[in-house]
Order: C-alpha cells, then sequence, then structure tokens
C-alpha cells in the first residue's frame, strides 16, 4: 500500500475510526474478529467506557445492540463480510422496530480474494444488507473511511437509520492479514 | 403431542404471573409466541418490550439492554424453541456477566406456536446445565411449584446472570395480543426508561 493514511507498519484509519465512535459516543462494541478489524477491537478494548462484547454469531450483535438502544446506549458491530450471512433475519428487529443500527463491514471476497469460499458472501454483502432495509456505504479509499464511519454514525443515530460502512478489501491490505 | 408428555406439569400462565408479580420495576423481554401472550396476559406495560420475530434474539436484546441499564434488573422471558435458535448467547451472556440479568425459559418441550413439535428439551437436552456450563452465576431447572417459589425468591434480588429452565405443561391458553408495532413498542419503552433523553441527544454530530 502506498496510501497517505499509512504510516509506517500500520494503517491510520483504525485509530481514526475508534476516534469518530468515541465522539459519536458508542459505549457498545459487538464483534466477531477479523483481522481487519484486529487493531480497532484492541483499542476498543483498552477503553475504559466501551464495552466490548465478544459474539459467538453475528446475530448476536445485532439483537445486543437493539437492546442498547432501548436502554438508551449506543453501540456499534465490527463484521467481517462473511458474518453479514448470519444477521439477515435478526435485521428484522431493526427494520421494524426503525433501530439505529451502525455496522463496519471489512470485506473479504473481493479486491484481490484469494480464498474462493470467501466470494460468495463478499459479493452478496451490499445486496443482503440493502434487502434487510440496511443503507450500505461503500469505502475504497483509507483516507476516506473516518468520515464515512463518521456520516454513517450521524445517519445512525441521529437519523435513527440502519446503515453499514463496508471497507474495502482493498484498502485493508495484505499487510493486515498475515 | 399431548400435554402429558412434557416433563413438567406447571401452568405456563400462571408460572409467568408468579414471575412477575415481583417484577417491581423491571425491564422485561418476551420472544416471540407464546411467552409474549403470557405476559400480555398478566397485563401490558410501557416497560415490556414483546419481541415478534428475530427467532433466538431475546436473550441477547436482554444483555444489550442490561449493559446499558446496570442499575436495573432485566428480565427476559422466552421459549424452549427460542433459546435453543440462540445457544451462543449463553456463553456471550456468561463472559459479559451482567449482575442484573435474568432469563428464564417456559419450556414446554415443544414449538407450541408451530403446532406443537418437540424440542430438544423434550429429549433431554438441559438448557440450564448448558448455561451453567457457560459460566452463569446461576442456573436451575424448576419442575414444582416449591422450585418456582425459591425462583422467585432470587429472581431479582440475586447476582446474574441467572438462568432457569421452568417445565410447564404442553397446553395451551387463548392468545392474549399486546400492542405489535415495532417502533411503537420501541418508544414507549425508552419513554417510560428514559424520560425527556428518549428524544435522542446530538451528540456525535461531526460538526
Ligand atoms: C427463524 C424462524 N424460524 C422458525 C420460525 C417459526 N416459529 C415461530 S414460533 C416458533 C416456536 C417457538 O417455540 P418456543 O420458543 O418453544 O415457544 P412456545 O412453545 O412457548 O410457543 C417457531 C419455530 C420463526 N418465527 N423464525
Ligand atoms: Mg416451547
Amino acid at each position: 500500500m502506498t496510501d497517505d493514511a499509512q504510516i509506517g507498519e500500520y494503517p491510520r484509519w483504525p485509530e481514526e475510526i475508534f476516534g469518530v465512535l468515541c465522539d459519536a459516543e458508542v459505549t457498545q462494541v459487538a464483534y466477531v474478529p477479523d483481522a481487519g478489524h484486529a487493531r480497532l477491537i484492541e483499542l476498543c478494548q483498552a477503553n475504559g467506557s466501551m464495552r466490548s462484547v465478544a459474539l459467538t454469531t453475528e446475530e448476536e450483535g445485532v439483537a445486543l445492540l437493539a437492546g442498547a438502544w432501548l436502554g438508551g446506549a449506543r453501540g456499534v458491530l465490527l463484521t467481517q463480510s462473511s458474518g453479514v450471512g448470519n444477521c439477515i433475519n435478526m435485521l428484522s428487529i431493526v427494520q421494524e422496530c426503525r433501530f439505529p443500527l451502525l455496522v463496519i463491514v471489512t470485506m473479504r471476497g473481493e479486491w484481490g480474494e484469494f480464498n474462493p469460499w470467501q466470494v460468495p458472501m463478499g459479493q452478496s454483502v451490499s445486496d443482503a444488507l440493502g434487502n434487510a432495509g440496511v443503507i450500505v456505504h461503500p469505502v475504497d479509499a483509507a483516507d476516506e473511511i473516518a468520515d464515512t464511519v463518521a456520516a454513517a454514525a450521524e445517519l445512525a443515530f441521529n437519523a435513527f437509520r440502519a446503515v453499514a460502512v463496508s471497507i474495502s478489501q482493498r484498502v485493508i491490505g495484505s499487510k493486515v492479514w498475515k | 403431542m399431548s400435554s402429558s408428555e412434557s416433563s413438567g406439569n406447571l401452568d405456563r400462565r400462571e408460572v409467568v404471573a408468579q414471575l412477575l408479580a415481583g417484577r417491581g420495576d423491571a425491564l422485561l423481554i418476551t420472544g416471540l409466541g407464546s411467552t409474549t401472550w403470557d405476559a400480555a396476559a398478566v397485563g401490558d406495560r410501557e416497560e415490556n418490550f414483546y419481541v415478534w420475530g428475530g427467532m433466538g434474539g431475546a436473550a441477547m436484546i436482554g444483555l444489550g439492554l442490561a449493559l446499558a441499564q446496570p442499575e436495573r434488573r432485566v428480565l427476559v422471558i422466552t421459549g424452549d424453541g427460542e433459546m435453543l435458535m440462540g445457544l451462543g448467547a449463553f456463553a456471550t451472556i456468561a463472559v459479559q456477566h451482567p449482575a442484573n440479568l435474568s432469563v428464564v425459559v417456559i419450556d414446554n418441550e415443544v414449538y407450541g406456536e408451530t403446532g406443537m413439535q418437540p424440542t430438544h428439551t423434550h429429549f433431554g437436552v438441559d438448557l440450564a446445565g448448558m448455561a451453567a456450563a457457560a459460566g452463569f452465576e446461576s442456573a436451575c431447572t424448576v419442575y414444582t411449584q416449591s422450585d418456582l417459589d425459591t425462583l422467585c425468591a432470587s429472581l431479582y434480588s440475586t447476582r446474574g446472570p441467572l438462568f432457569a429452565s421452568v417445565k410447564v405443561s404442553g397446553d395451551r391458553h387463548e392468545t392474549v395480543l399486546p400492542p405489535r408495532d415495532g417502533t411503537y413498542l420501541k418508544h414507549r419503552f425508552r419513554r417510560a426508561l428514559l424520560g425527556d433523553a428518549e428524544k435522542g441527544s446530538l451528540a456525535g454530530r461531526t460538526s
């Protein structure tokens, strides 16, 4: 990667997303780990005002964050693209009740993928989320990630919508994978 | 399946009425189907959030709520079929270990709403054993009235997460319908719990 947003060994965008989540007063961070989210998960776990909730499957996070909103709290779901497929029926709660939902999806099965098993779900993310009533903001440049997440958080929590930011494999790059 | 085939003989409506009798200001989440009708039969309240869909999600909604409202007791009442669809929640809840969360399954050992087909609990799958193995603070199976009295004495006060599976008969009851519009249920719950803050601040505006 030769992107401006990458300095030294680590890309800067996970820190930037973390800053956006702090500004948005996110207090529940639900995730099933993905390599692309590794740094962000570490940052959230180290933050005293955020509760990190490791899930066994991503649909748990959709239900968790509905409960969080009922209780007056804001959350985010961090998932790999394959995890989107695990969420579909649970998203009917979000759509029916118009719960705010912020999801950050790290893509697989898309730019330069080597694992064919990732392709079916990766290629379905946008349509699947759209069909489930989730607005999708794709982003494929590192220096646009923070702004996109901030806009998505605004749309989710202030306009009460379900919004996913899908971060292209093109940005996540090979560095994070090893 | 006849009702005698369930290993339980408690009456679900009486069980849920007794569970809710001492609730005070506790917040209630119910699972899809019969447990929602049971709670509605006891009496509709703004602090009740009935999940009419999203099978498998009731306990996790309870977790998100319990973490957001650590000072309030949160009770989830759901069916055995609904709980079986989200067994991973046992592990997730146990790891978070919310002291204010109680999850009670009304276990009739069938998928009641869909025609009384036996669930896995009918064949011996032990939900309380699973919750205990996951690491719940306490977990029990309730068979008798005296077991139920013991549960009710600790349901809102004992340190959570608490899990109980209450074995009830397969008898079906009249369907009592609470409100079902999701946005309405959400708004009235938040208004009852959060007051004016329900409207939501504009915190997090980017500029
Ligand atoms: C994902 C999904 N699969 C299947 C159903 C159909 N369904 C509706 S209610 C129900 C049974 C619920 O059984 P249980 O939780 O044990 O409730 P009870 O026996 O008290 O009615 C099922 C399978 C559904 N609503 N959603
Ligand atoms: Mg049942």
